[in-house]
């Protein structure tokens, strides 16, 4: 499979990158792992008149502190966020969520800013960028803003970000407690069901992903918490439950609340 | 678009299309058809290259991607006539039936071994999980893997 024809340009700065989204617009495409937009491509589900390769900007794969936050530049491949003894020691759940995803080809290429903005339903960080109440940080031609988790996903492949804008990186705060249950589709490793739960201080926040078209947090069960697991049976309350040929929506409804519930104990 | 690739510590320079993939350039441009494509959709790792070291699925990477960068295909494995001891561990262990995901998995096992150098079998399964071998003769394939971590530290 061979994608329709396209332009290509690799960039060097954000900026050169911002002068190609505001020339182009809706004709361009950001590429930096490519591990969603290729398949994409070939498939001829996307053909845009030029790729922008950010994958070799300056500054944009580094994961450092700053003050109590994580903050992993948005062309950090899974691998190196796997791999970062900065994220074990702060937030060793982010490195186990890594280890989940797809397989040592993928996370070598694919890249966590990509894969927030692609915005797959079934995508494993979303989860734990909603329950870690993570922020993004994007830069556009009117400057910087942070857009906070719970306002950046906004259905099927859709989020806050704004046509001439690009994901920088992503602020996570510090995770003491916290763990991600998924259930894999066993071909492509993307999650049929992922639930992250980061406890703090006797209450509760929950991400799950693959379940509804949009990733989500849990209220109904971050209300109802109350140190034990029993409220996992509000996992899929208020949502619209997807349903495709892996998963139909009460196996999928059913997944989402072992996993809660899985996360919960944990 | 001309684009520069050391493949197999060879520089070769070439005009290409930025919708050719680095499998389609490996295997008709430069005539390097040990890079097998499988399902083509970044599922099966038959195409599994290194880029600078690292296993990558060269039928998700453009050609253009890798423009200034150092790729080793299967054909860069062997010492001239020495197969690598994972390629010799895949003969002596019946690592391969129809052969067709051998070169990636091969290229996989060098990654899985570059990283964890004593593997155990559980860890040797999991780092298989992007290459697929319809034969279903993994049993061999893990056989193999953990024959040649042992030659390799030996």
């Amino acid at each position: 499979m061979i994608p329709a024809k396209f332009d290509y340009k690799k960039v060097s700065s954000i900026s050169e990158a911002l002068e190609l989204l505001a020339k182009h617009g809706d004709d361009a495409k950001l590429l930096a792992g490519g591990h969603s937009l290729i398949p994409a491509m070939k498939l001829r589900l996307n053909q845009p008149e030029i790729l922008i390769d950010i994958s070799q900007i300056a500054g944009m794969n580094t994961i450092k502190m700053d003050g109590d936050e994580i903050v992993i530049g948005a062309n950090c491949t899974h691998h190196q966020i796997l791999t970062s003894d900065v994220v074990k020691q702060n937030a060793k759940m982010l490195t186990e969520v890594a280890k989940m995803i797809g397989d040592i080809q993928v996370r070598n290429r694919g890249t966590i800013g990509g894969s927030l903005a692609h915005s797959d339903p079934s995508a494993d960080w979303p989860a734990s960028v909603l329950a870690a109440d993570a922020k993004i940080e994007v830069e556009g031609k009117s400057g910087e803003r942070t857009i906070a988790a719970t306002d950046f996903f906004q259905g099927i492949f859709t989020t806050a970000l704004e046509d001439d804008e690009i994901i920088t990186a992503i602020r996570f705060p510090k995770i003491a407690d916290g763990n991600y249950q998924k259930f894999f589709q066993s071909a492509s490793r993307f999650a049929i069901a992922g639930v992250a739960v980061i406890k703090f201080g006797g209450k509760v926040r929950v991400g799950v992903t693959g379940v509804s078209d949009t990733p989500y947090r849990a209220s109904a069960v971050e209300a109802a918490y109350d140190g034990t697991s029993s409220a996992a049976a509000l996992a899929v309350d208020g949502v619209e439950v997807m349903s495709d040929h892996f998963a139909g929506e009460e196996y999928r409804s059913h997944l989402a609340k072992v996993l809660v519930k899985k996360a919960l104990e944990s | 678009m001309q684009i520069t690739i050391t493949v197999n510590g060879k520089p070769h320079t070439h005009e290409v299309e930025p919708r050719t993939s680095l499998a389609l350039f490996l295997r008709e441009t430069l005539d390097l058809t040990g890079t097998h494509i499988g399902c083509d959709t970044s599922s099966c790792g038959a195409c599994t290259v290194h880029l600078d070291g690292a296993a990558v699925k060269s039928c998700t990477l453009l050609a253009v991607q890798a423009d200034g960068l150092k790729v080793t295909t299967i054909e860069g494995m062997a010492n001239g006539n020495e197969m690598h001891p994972i390629q010799a561990a895949f003969k002596e262990h019946h690592g391969l039936q129809c052969g067709f995901c051998t070169p990636g998995m091969v290229m996989t096992a060098a990654n899985i071994l570059k990283e964890n150098p004593a593997p155990s079998e559980d860890e040797i399964r999991h780092g298989l999980e992007g290459n697929f071998c319809r034969c279903t003769g993994y049993h061999n394939i893990v056989k193999s893997i953990q024959h040649a971590a042992g030659t390799l530290n030996a």
